[in-house]
């Protein structure tokens, strides 16, 4: 049967709508219900306050809003702190219940996808050790990375289509006492921002409609195990994850496409780290500068370590070589804190961004001279050793902007 | 030797690496396929090159995903070979190429091929790795990628001046995070506790995964089995 260009342009001027029924791929849930029915692993359910959110093929994920474990990002806490102290603040802002765990590794995802030191009994192993510590404490793990969301959404499968690899991996979480535990859904931190947008929207107080923001959907986010991710009719007709522009647009935002959005940002897991000619020439050349060619957005916004990474740290090379680069890079909980008042130095940590964010916090109105300055005394105290660091007593109010 | 108009020859590829058997490389290409999760990678290929089409590392090397998929689909051992000891650290596994009409994930056959690479401790793989150790080191030891104490001028040099800003306020910077389990931490991403590590060397040891970096790098692991095997006995 030939298809004809009328129909497809058809079939591409209204939003996709999604029949779980007619889902190409198995509903990953059943299977992890049916291996413990079998008493082959532990499945630790979504906590009762959840929100319901739709995925690629029309199937609902429960998204918890609180009782969470947050299994942390190495690049986030190690190189863009003010990317998990957002995360934390948010909670908090709510008063939300959840645990920031010192019984938790890194999924050493990053390292695997660079030099595949590594196997699939490991990687799984390190994963079930991490959701095994989080069941410990009837919380409900939350995954603050993109590669560590997808790699893990990746072994899932794996361990569910191949019982040789469930056997070994149980031989070693049994040395340490745990079972294997998989978690009923697994959730990226931005599926929380997602389904809380509206009400970070609520306590909203900084006016952000004058913006124009990019968004750069992570690779790992939606590519990997395509089916587990955020989507939604109402944003790109559902052609597009709405994870990240669905929070922008409830802060007001004014998201502006540009034509490479499908592209990755140019991290290479390797390339990042001793390969930097790639890096540095794919994320300026192919995202930063057709983003500024095509919309000239005030930021770009994105979900992922990496992405924050790359697409930040590349553009002063390509700037010391005369390239249209120059747009500051945020995450989505970066962007929802700001938007609620989170100070930009102790919570948002802007000093930690490399490509200069000041025009962007000059075209919000606020007046980050005043607020660097206030952390500046912050620091002083802290090398005097009048104070031994910021805590969240000094961070948790938001600050009125006057 | 180049390609020019010439010596082209599309029919007869030449052989790169006539210096290795057929049959080791037959063996080679039988572990990657021996893989159990090579069929949930690989169903064929129809050559469409969608793949190519969003592969960021086809843009700037001369590389291509559908080669790989094809090679590995038509069991073209000699190529593979070629594949396996160069064109597979091109890969930036970023996995757009999984938009594969044919469900195939040439991304993840990369990392199978790597994995075999590593495994049998090709030179070509050493080299590549070669000045990775110290991540290396840092993720076995420590259970993070990264740590603050990484970011050195002479390092990250293409970041610009930030680096060296960051580095020398790294201390004083790092208190001042609200939160608890990154304040003040330099060494590592966050405060892990000791048990926690001692049960991911466990998973080290007992994974087979020490025996991997044996095989690429000797230094690296007698620094790696000395330090964890000091501490789990110590338990
Ligand atoms: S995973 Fe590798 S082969 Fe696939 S698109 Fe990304 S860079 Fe290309
Ligand atoms: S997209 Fe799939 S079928 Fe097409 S060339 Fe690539 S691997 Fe082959």
């Amino acid at each position: 049967m030939t298809t004809t260009v009328e129909e497809i342009l058809e079939r591409k001027s209204h939003a996709v709508t999604r029949d779980p029924e007619q889902a190409p791929t198995h509903d990953i849930r059943e299977a992890l219900f049916e291996l413990e029915a079998k008493g082959e692993i532990v499945v630790q359910r979504v906590p009762e306050n959840h929100i319901e959110v739709k995925t690629k093929y029309g199937r609902t994920k429960k998204i918890p809003v609180e009782h969470t474990w947050h299994h942390k990002s190495c690049g986030q806490c190690g190189h863009i702190p003010g990317y998990t102290s957002s995360i934390f603040w948010l909670h908090r802002q709510f008063g939300l219940d959840y645990i920031d765990p010192t019984d938790q590794t890194s999924c050493t995802g990053w390292n695997y996808y660079a030099s595949a030191t590594s196997n699939a009994v490991a990687q799984a192993a390190v994963m079930i050790r991490n959701f095994a510590a989080a069941h410990e404490t009837g919380y409900f793990p939350m995954i603050h990375c993109g590669t560590s969301y997808g790699h893990y959404k990746e072994i899932r499968e794996q361990l569910v289509h191949h019982k040789e690899l469930r056997d070994e991996v149980r031989r070693v979480l049994d040395k340490m006492g745990k079972p294997l535990v998989i978690p009923e859904e697994l959730v990226h931190y931005s599926e929380w921002i997602h389904a809380m947008r509206n009400r970070f929207a609520e306590k909203q107080t900084v006016d952000m409609s004058m913006i124009t923001a990019t968004v750069h959907p992570a690779c790992h986010y939606y590519k990997i195990v395509a089916e587990d991710a955020i989507y939604d009719p109402d944003i790109y007709g559902g052609q597009r994850t709405a994870t990240v522009t669905g929070t922008l647009q409830s802060l007001g935002i004014n998201v502006a496409d540009y034509s490479t959005w499908f592209d990755c940002c140019g991290f290479g897991f390797r390339h990042v780290l001793v390969e930097r000619d790639f890096t540095r020439s794919f994320s300026t050349l192919r995202k930063i500068e057709v983003m500024k060619n095509e919309v000239n957005p005030d930021v770009t916004v994105t979900h992922d370590t990496g992405c924050v990474t790359t697409l930040d740290k590349s553009q002063f090379s390509a700037k010391a070589h005369d390239r249209k680069v120059g747009i500051p890079v945020l995450s989505d909980a970066q962007m929802a804190a700001l938007a609620m008042g989170a100070h930009p130095f102790r919570v948002v940590q802007f000093h930690w961004h490399s490509t200069d964010w000041r025009p962007f916090l000059d075209k919000l109105g606020i007046n980050w001279q005043k607020y660097w300055d206030e952390f500046q005394g912050d620091l002083e105290l802290i090398r005097s050793g009048q104070k031994s660091g910021i805590t969240w007593e000094d961070a948790d109010a938001p600050v009125v902007y006057g | 030797m180049p390609t020019t108009q010439e010596n082209w020859n599309p029919g007869k590829l030449e052989d790169r690496h006539p210096e290795v058997s057929y049959e080791e490389k037959e063996r080679l290409f039988l572990e990657v396929k021996n893989d159990p999760r090579y069929e949930d990678f690989l169903y064929g290929c129809f050559e469409c090159g969608i793949c190519v089409s969003a592969c960021p590392s086809a843009r700037f090397y001369d590389y291509s995903p559908r080669v790989i998929a094809q090679a590995m689909a038509r069991e073209d051992i000699v190529r593979v070979y070629d594949i396996i000891s160069e064109d597979i650290w091109n890969c930036a596994q970023c996995f757009s190429c999984v938009r594969c009409p044919r469900q195939n994930n040439p991304g993840g056959l990369v990392t199978l091929l790597r994995e075999v690479a590593v495994n049998n401790g090709l030179q070509e793989t050493k080299d590549v790795l070669q000045g990775y150790s110290r991540v290396i080191y840092k993720v076995m030891l420590k259970g993070n990628q990264v740590s603050p104490d990484m970011l050195q001028p002479d390092f990250f040099p293409d970041w610009g001046p930030w680096v060296g800003q960051f580095s020398a306020n790294m201390p004083v910077w790092r208190k001042a995070i609200p939160v608890d389990t990154l304040r003040g931490v330099t060494d590592a991403a966050w405060k892990t506790d000791r048990k926690t590590l001692l049960e991911l060397y466990t998973i080290w040891f007992e994974t087979g995964n020490m025996d991997i970096i044996k095989e690429i790098d000797e230094g690296l692991y007698d620094l790696l089995a000395d330090v964890m095997q000091e501490e789990l006995e110590e338990g």
